[in-house]
């Protein structure tokens, strides 16, 4: 039997690895003693897959993995009960969200997800001295970004160069970003947030590749995923397990009590495949197993 | 000053690993800090990654944080790049755990394992905003000071650390504690300073160097004396009498991020008494003092639940010593509890008392890294080192191990020893062979690494007099193991630096006139030399140079037994005269059975104490040779006793 989570990662533990991320579910797989069907074979590895990779010190209220329980010992695992007690088994800040039943035979994650949508907060023309933006860029404001994501959609190609195994490859990378939205900027930290949308395949753009293509004096600040799209051929969108919540909403709940978000968030509508789930607020993915 | 995390955090991106500044590991605490609790900043002066799983600072960790008057935070030495842009910025060394700027602590508390990170000691001093050398200090810094095994000979550092605390931390923090409030509740002035330092010195296993004039005849250290008649002449370690009283760490810390040792660890005894001469730890943390096995199965069974690891390891300075260790291993691998998911391993095994009882056990489950430490090539050298395992009992102990399906099985040695032949350096290579030998009966893959260090002899042991071997000649060793090891199929050799080894050497024996040397190479940017890419050993011997130091003097020489050695004023109880008896007994190539076994050879440490051993089982551990009445003479018969059920080589 296959489950799936839905888990957001903010705060310090941000700053942790994928592979940091993938021990630390593995460990509290064990701690709850959750039945991990095991790979076959002289080094037996419960079977866990992750979803795209989630660079160090990014946040995301969008994340997922997708594990095999042992057939033989699913009898009385409370899928109701496994999104509270597997993020008391977690570090602080990595909560799990949700939790659905899914086909066996579903696409994995890597495969399916073909899209991100990510908060990006940037400060412009800093410097390694100071993290704080240029003084003209925050008399400028946020129309000079405005104005340069503007002629980047506009452009027919974005070539930017990067480093691919010791070599410096040039990449269009224009037909990854499908869209930007730049929102207002803050005065009092001369930060400006703006919204952007990246495509995953054939490989993930990162939010820094995006904004190193508009412009060399922008700089991250933060950065969190807000939601992985599945886009089907038909064009109609949906997310590997979603949830009511927006995602800032989402955080900002999650930063506020955890505890008080796991009651609060449940899946909205049934994944490909589940066999049941609640469909809203206030309710959890309610499928007894 | 509160936390200074919203200036660490946009530096974060910048630099490797940033999870090793993040604190936030299971287990750990975030105290609340009030004027009335003494507050301890532990630190370890290496990487958040080689840090981070020591014991014995999570066990102070735990205890201080326990008590109502005191309150913990660790730190570790920030990597060179998160160090550059500390600088930069101009910000302190921090705690990971409310990331508190280290100088708001009361006490600064290194962890010294290793005498390589002298040099980091003191870029932590100076991150945290402190002066290096102690007389600097102004009346508000903070107190530093040290534990572990590297405080037997403290002299090294003694311009630099306020204290240092010899043997075992678990009750004298207590102590000290109440001291050092008394010091914060009048109030930080330069004569409370003094004060505070004064009645530290009262602290039985507390030292205070600055407490201390010591005399020089020209190169010859004449003396360390005292400077006032209520200051011990003589500082005596700590001992805690039983183990059992101590069940820490009971949260042990798990990392977010990957570290060395990622697993849980349970101690199940401390001490060593196989007499070992060449083993500094074996010698200062004497007596054995066993967890009872009850004890060891209950840490084990909530360590796991707790932290959700599925490897734990029974620790230890020789861990198949544990008197029921068969029954404590099968315990763990059987326990329904665990699924046959935990495995367990065993570091520091003792070759004549790794059965097949217990290699058929952990093969159960995963079969751990396995590694003996023979230490000496032949028979002989082995009775100087008084390491008396045969030849028989190592391949007994791999023949266990490859019957029982490892392929790879490493051997530690060490080279330079005392009255060490060409003969006996070239054994490492011919008991390597002899191993793949006997492996090859049960496969034709099997490998042995044979991993060669070069000998540095410690204070307070029966070596502490011998004249390290040098560079050339390390080298020359090498050079010889290099070419027998061409020949050997199946045998991989692999070598400590010899340089490492003179730089180690420089560190372990010096007096008070080394603190130049170590300070002249840490200004020179000689951090974290306890690693390959940062070693430099021309910064030390520029270093000794320039202060007028010889290595001959501080490394090759043999010393005399009329000289005084820097830490003679030091005790970890062991009486001179068995020392020097046991170096004697060394150049006449007898060994000390161990003697938990035996009678007393009144070395010091139990009786000096009123202390004893303490063992959870009256029965001696399986297949030992030592002690157990077997004839010890080279070519005797040692039969390995197999438990039932358990297949492979019987001999």
């Amino acid at each position: 039997m296959r489950l799936r989570f839905r888990f957001a990662k903010l705060g310090k533990v941000r700053w942790t690895s994928h592979r940091d991320v993938a021990r630390m579910w593995e460990r509290a797989f064990r701690r709850v003693e959750l039945p991990l069907a095991y790979t076959a074979g002289f080094s037996p590895r419960p079977k866990v897959s992750f979803g795209l990779a989630l660079p160090t010190g990014y946040e995301s209220v969008a994340e997922y993995l997708d594990i095999d329980l042992d057939p033989s010992r699913v009898d009385g695992v409370d899928l109701t009960a496994l999104p509270p007690t597997l993020s008391a088994a977690l570090p602080a800040g990595v909560d799990v969200t949700a939790a659905t039943v899914i086909d066996a035979r579903a696409e994995s994650l890597q495969h399916e997800v073909t899209s991100c949508d990510w908060s990006i907060t940037v400060a412009a023309g800093a410097t390694a001295e100071s993290t704080s933006a240029s003084e003209a860029w925050r008399q400028a404001g946020s129309a000079p970004l405005r104005e340069l994501a503007a002629q980047a959609l506009a452009a027919p190609t974005l070539v930017v160069t990067r480093e691919r195994k010791g070599r410096t490859v040039e990449e269009d990378v224009r037909p990854a970003i499908l869209s930007v939205d730049v929102l207002d900027d803050d005065q009092a930290t001369g930060t400006i947030s703006l919204r952007a949308e990246l495509a995953t395949q054939p490989r993930a753009l990162r939010p820094s590749e995006l904004l190193k293509a508009l412009s060399p004096e922008l700089v991250e600040v933060s950065v969190r995923r807000d939601v992985q799209w599945i886009v089907r051929s038909d064009g109609a969108r949906e997310e590997p397990l979603p949830l009511a919540l927006a995602p800032d909403a989402l955080a900002d709940a999650s930063r506020r009590e955890s505890l008080h978000v796991r009651r609060l968030v449940g899946a909205t509508r049934a994944s490909p495949g589940a066999t049941s789930s609640g469909d809203g607020v206030g309710e959890e993915a309610a499928a007894r197993v | 000053m509160t936390s200074l995390w919203p200036r660490i955090e946009p530096l974060l991106a910048g630099v490797q690993k940033p999870a090793r500044y993040i604190g936030c590991e299971e287990g750990a605490v975030e105290p609340v800090h009030a004027p009335d609790k003494a507050a301890w900043l532990l630190l370890y002066p290496d990487s958040y990654e080689v840090g981070l799983p020591n014991q014995g600072l999570q066990i102070l960790y735990e205890i201080l944080n326990e008590r109502p008057d005191a309150v913990a935070e660790r730190s570790y030495a920030p990597w060179t790049d998160m160090e550059r842009v500390m600088r930069q910025q101009g910000l302190p060394l921090f705690s990971v755990d409310t990331h508190r700027p280290a100088s708001d602590f009361d006490l600064l508390a290194f962890n010294l394992s290793a005498e390589l990170v002298y040099t980091n000691v003191l870029n932590c001093i100076d991150l945290a905003g402190v002066p290096v050398r102690a007389e600097d200090r102004k009346a508000t810094d903070p107190l530093v000071c040290a534990g572990g095994h590297c405080t037997f000979n403290p002299e090294p550092l003694a311009d630099f650390v306020d204290f240092v605390v010899l043997g075992d931390g678990e009750e004298v923090v207590a102590e000290i504690t109440r001291v050092v409030r008394e010091w914060k509740a009048s109030g930080r002035t330069h004569d409370s300073r003094r004060h505070v330092l004064r009645e530290l010195s009262h602290v039985e296993g507390v030292y205070v160097p600055s407490m201390y004039d010591v005399a020089y005849d020209g190169e010859r250290l004449v003396a360390v004396t005292p400077k006032y008649p209520d200051v011990p002449e003589r500082v005596e370690k700590r001992t805690i009498a039983d183990l059992a009283d101590f069940p820490y760490p009971k949260r042990q810390l798990v990392p977010l991020t990957e570290v060395v040792h990622d697993r849980l660890n349970v101690e199940i005894f401390r001490g060593c008494t196989r007499g070992c001469r060449f083993c500094q730890a074996g010698m200062i943390t004497r007596p054995v003092r066993e967890r009872p096995a009850a004890q060891v199965r209950q840490m084990v069974t909530d360590g796991l639940k707790r932290t959700g690891y599925d490897e734990v390891a029974l620790t230890s300075l020789s861990s198949a010593d544990y008197s029921g260790i068969d029954e404590v291993v099968s315990g763990i691998v059987n326990d329904p509890m665990c699924s046959g998911q935990v495995s367990v391993s065993l570091p520091s095994l003792r070759v004549d008392a790794y059965t097949v009882g217990i290699a058929s056990e952990i093969a159960k489950v995963r079969r751990t890294g396995l590694t003996f430490a023979p230490e000496g090539g032949t028979w002989r050298i082995r009775q100087v080192i008084s390491k008396l395992i045969r030849e028989e009992d190592l391949y007994g102990a791999v023949d266990s191990a490859f019957s029982q399906g490892w392929q790879r099985v490493k051997l530690y040695f060490l080279t330079g020893l005392p009255t060490e032949t060409d003969e006996d350096t070239a054994g490492i290579v011919e008991l390597a062979r002899n191993c793949v030998a006997v492996g090859r009966k049960h496969s034709n893959r099997v490998s042995v690494t044979a991993s060669v260090g070069g000998f540095v002899p410690k204070p307070q042991t029966p070596f502490q007099w011998f004249g390290q071997n040098t560079v050339e000649e390390l080298s020359r060793k090498i050079g010889l193991l290099k070419d027998a090891a061409r020949h050997a199929k199946g045998v991989q050799l692999k070598w400590h630096d010899p340089k490492a080894t003179l730089a180690e050497g420089i560190a372990s024996r010096g007096d008070r006139r080394l603190g130049r040397v170590i300070e002249t190479v840490w200004r020179r940017g000689g951090v974290f030399q306890e690693w390959s890419e940062f070693f430099d050993l021309s910064l030390w011997q520029d270093a000794m140079a320039e202060h007028g130091l010889s290595i001959d003097w501080y490394v090759y020489r043999h010393r005399t037994e009329d000289e005084v050695l820097p830490w003679s004023h030091l005790s970890a109880g062991l009486h001179k005269d068995f020392l020097w008896q046991d170096w004697q007994d060394a150049l006449r190539e007898h060994g000390t059975p161990d003697c938990r076994w035996t009678p007393c050879y009144d070395c010091g440490a139990c009786t000096g104490y009123g202390i004893e051993h303490v063992v959870a089982s009256a029965t001696p551990p399986a297949g030992g040779s030592q002690g157990t009445g077997q004839d010890l003479s080279s070519g005797g018969f040692v039969p390995v006793e197999l438990l039932s059920g358990a297949g492979g080589a019987k001999r």
